[in-house]
C-alpha cells in the first residue's frame, strides 16, 4: 500500500545551519533515501524550491487568479514529498522513523494513506462512455 | 422436550457469549481481517449454534467450533458475492488458503489475539476518545450505552467515535499485531489506561442496579496480568496491583442487600487476603524498579488501607504523603479532593473541609457526586447539620447509581433534624 509522506520545514532554521551540517544532512538522507529506494520502499520523493517561489491558483470571479506565495502562510512549509510502498501503517511509520530528516527533527511528518480510486475510474469511464454513445 | 434442549442451548450460549464471545471475536478478526466482517461472522457462528447444537450437542472445544463456523459463514458470504463482484474472488482465495484449520493453531496465537486487539485498539494512529470505546467495546463487549454514560457523553457519539475508528484502521492499514519491542513502552500507555477504565467500570458500573460487575473488574485483572506477562514494565505491574487490591474488598463493600459500605465500615474480615498478598507483593516490586508512576502510587496507597486493622488504625499521614507525591505526577482535581479526605482524617474534618470548598469554589468537581457526598460527611461530622443536608441532596441529584443513592439517601435520613 502506498504512503505519501509530507515532509513539513521551518525554512528559517534551515538557513542558520552550517553548510558542513547541511552537506552532513543531505548526505544521511540521500543514503537513506538510497537504502529505501533498493529495497523497494520508495516509489517517489521530490524535494520543493521554498516557499518564495510557490504561485497559488485560485479560481475567483470567473476566471483564474494567479498569486504569489503558499496556499498557507505557516511557519513551516512543506518542503518535500515521499511516496513509500509498505505492508501497512506500523511498517510505513517505521520506514520513516529511521529517515535522517526525522530522526534530525528538523521536519516535522505528516503520513496520508493514499487514496484507492480503481472503482472511481472504473465508474467515471462507464459514465463518459455512456455519454458518448448518446 | 425439542423445546426443553432448546432452552438449556441457549442458555449455555449466553454463559459461552459472555466468556468466549470476545476471544472468539479477536481470532476472527485475525482469520478474516476486518472488524465487521468478524463481527458479522461471529453472530453468524452462535446463530448456527443455537440450531446446530440443539441438534447434534455441544461440541467439544466451543470456542474453536464457534471460530472455525465463523469464519466457514465469513468466506461462504464473500464467496456469492464474489459472483457479483470479481474484486471480491482474490480475497476469498486468500482467506481460505491461510490459516486453513484455525482449531489447529497454537494456543499461543490464539491468546495473543486478545492482545493484538488491545493494541490495535489502542493505537495511536486513533484518536484518544476513540481508543477507550474501541477498546471497551470489541475486547470487552460493553454496550455502547455503557461506554456512553462511563464518559459522561451520548451513545450516538460513541457509536460514531468507534465507526470512524473501524474506518481508519481499515483504510490506513493499521495492523492487527503486538507493536515491537521497540514501540512497545510507548504503547502500553494508552493500554493500561484503557484497561484501569475497564476495571473501573466493572468494580463500580456507572448505573444500574448491582455495584459490581465482577465480569469486568476479572477481565481487566485478566487483561492485567497478560500484560505484564508480556511485559513486566513498572506501571503495568502497578496497575495490576492497584486492580488486586481494590477488588480485594468488593465482598466487604456492599452488604448483603446491595448497599454501599465505605471503606471506614467494612468488615475487614471479608476482604480477600490472596488478592492483598499478591498485591502487595506486585507493589513492592513496582516501587523497588524506582521507574514507577501514577498506578504504582495508587497501588502504594490501597496497600497502606489492606495492611490496616481498622480505618483509625490506618497510617493517614503515609497516605497523604503519597496523594502529595502522586499530585506531582498527575495533577487532578479527584486526586486532590481524596487528599482532603485523607487530611480530614490526620488533622480533622475541619482541615479537609476548607480543601474541599476550595476545590469546589474553582468548579472542578461541581457535577462530580462524589465531592459532595465527601463534603456532606465532613459537615456532618463537623455537626453542620443544614450544610451537610444541602450537600446530601446534591450528591444523590448528581449519581446514577442505585446502591449509591440507597446510600445517600440512608445518610440524609439518619441526619437529625
Amino acid at each position: 500500500m502506498k504512503y505519501i509522506c509530507l515532509g513539513y520545514i521551518e525554512e528559517k532554521k534551515w538557513e542558520t545551519k552550517s553548510e558542513s551540517e547541511r552537506n552532513a544532512f543531505i548526505d544521511e538522507c540521500f543514503a537513506y533515501d538510497d537504502v529505501l529506494r533498493k529495497n523497494g520502499h520508495l516509489v517517489g520523493v521530490e524535494a520543493l524550491q521554498g516557499p518564495r517561489n510557490a504561485i497559488t491558483l485560485r479560481f475567483q470571479n470567473g476566471k483564474v487568479s494567479v498569486t504569489d506565495g503558499p496556499y498557507a502562510e505557516t511557519k513551516e512549509q512543506l518542503g518535500g514529498i515521499f511516496i513509500l510502498e509498505a505492508k501497512d501503517l506500523n511498517h510505513a511509520i517505521q520506514l520513516l522513523s529511521k529517515h535522517p530528516g526525522v530522526r534530525g527533527g528538523d521536519f516535522i511528518n505528516e503520513i496520508r494513506p493514499a487514496a484507492d480510486l480503481t472503482e472511481m475510474i472504473r465508474e467515471s469511464e462507464r459514465r463518459r462512455s455512456a455519454t458518448k454513445e448518446k | 422436550m425439542t423445546e426443553n434442549v432448546a432452552e438449556r442451548i441457549r442458555e449455555i450460549l449466553d454463559t459461552i457469549y459472555s466468556s468466549e464471545s470476545r476471544q472468539v471475536l479477536a481470532t476472527l478478526i485475525r482469520l478474516l481481517g476486518d472488524f465487521d466482517a468478524a463481527e458479522e461472522a461471529l453472530h453468524d457462528a452462535f446463530a448456527v449454534a443455537l440450531e446446530q447444537w440443539s441438534r447434534d450437542g455441544v461440541p467439544a472445544n466451543p470456542r474453536a467450533w464457534l471460530v472455525s463456523t465463523g469464519r466457514f459463514k465469513a468466506i461462504d458470504g464473500m464467496r456469492r458475492r464474489a459472483r457479483f463482484d470479481a474484486s471480491l474472488v482474490e480475497l476469498v482465495k486468500q482467506l481460505e488458503s491461510s490459516a486453513s484449520d484455525p482449531e489447529a493453531r497454537d494456543d499461543e496465537s490464539v491468546a495473543d489475539d486478545r492482545l493484538r486487539l488491545i493494541f490495535t485498539c489502542c493505537h495511536p494512529a486513533l484518536p484518544p476518545d476513540a481508543q477507550v470505546p474501541m477498546t471497551l467495546r470489541e475486547v470487552c463487549g460493553l454496550t455502547t450505552d455503557e461506554i456512553a454514560r462511563a464518559f459522561l457523553t451520548r451513545p450516538p457519539t460513541v457509536a460514531q467515535r468507534i465507526v470512524r475508528a473501524k474506518a481508519k484502521i481499515r483504510d490506513a492499514r493499521i495492523p492487527y499485531e503486538v507493536p515491537s519491542a521497540t514501540d512497545l513502552p510507548d504503547r502500553l500507555d494508552a493500554v493500561l489506561r484503557v484497561v484501569y477504565l475497564v476495571f473501573n467500570e466493572g468494580y463500580s458500573a456507572s448505573s444500574g442496579g448491582s455495584l459490581t460487575r465482577h465480569d469486568l473488574s476479572g477481565e481487566a485483572i485478566r487483561l492485567g496480568r497478560l500484560l505484564i506477562e508480556l511485559l513486566p514494565e513498572p506501571e503495568a505491574v502497578g496497575l495490576l496491583a492497584l486492580m488486586l487490591l481494590q477488588d480485594s474488598r468488593r465482598a466487604a463493600r456492599t452488604s448483603p442487600t446491595g448497599d454501599l459500605i465505605l471503606l471506614e465500615n467494612q468488615d475487614r474480615s471479608l476482604w480477600n487476603r490472596d488478592q492483598i498478598a499478591e498485591g502487595l507483593a506486585l507493589v513492592e516490586r513496582a516501587l523497588t524498579s524506582r521507574r514507577f508512576g501514577p498506578y504504582t502510587l495508587q497501588a502504594a496507597i490501597a496497600a497502606v488501607h489492606a495492611e490496616a486493622l481498622s480505618a483509625a488504625a490506618t497510617d493517614w499521614a503515609r497516605i497523604v504523603g503519597l496523594y502529595n507525591l502522586l499530585l506531582r505526577v498527575e495533577p487532578s482535581p479527584v486526586i486532590e479532593l481524596n487528599r482532603a479526605v485523607a487530611v480530614a482524617m490526620r488533622d480533622g474534618p475541619l482541615a479537609g473541609l476548607t480543601m474541599i470548598d476550595a476545590i469546589l469554589a474553582r468548579g472542578d468537581l461541581a457535577k462530580y457526586h462524589l465531592a459532595h457526598s465527601a463534603r456532606a460527611d465532613l459537615c456532618r461530622r463537623l455537626g453542620r447539620r443544614v450544610e451537610a443536608r444541602a450537600a446530601y441532596e446534591q450528591a444523590l441529584a448528581l449519581t446514577q447509581q442505585e446502591p449509591e443513592r440507597r446510600f445517600l439517601a440512608r445518610r440524609l435520613a439518619e441526619l437529625p433534624g
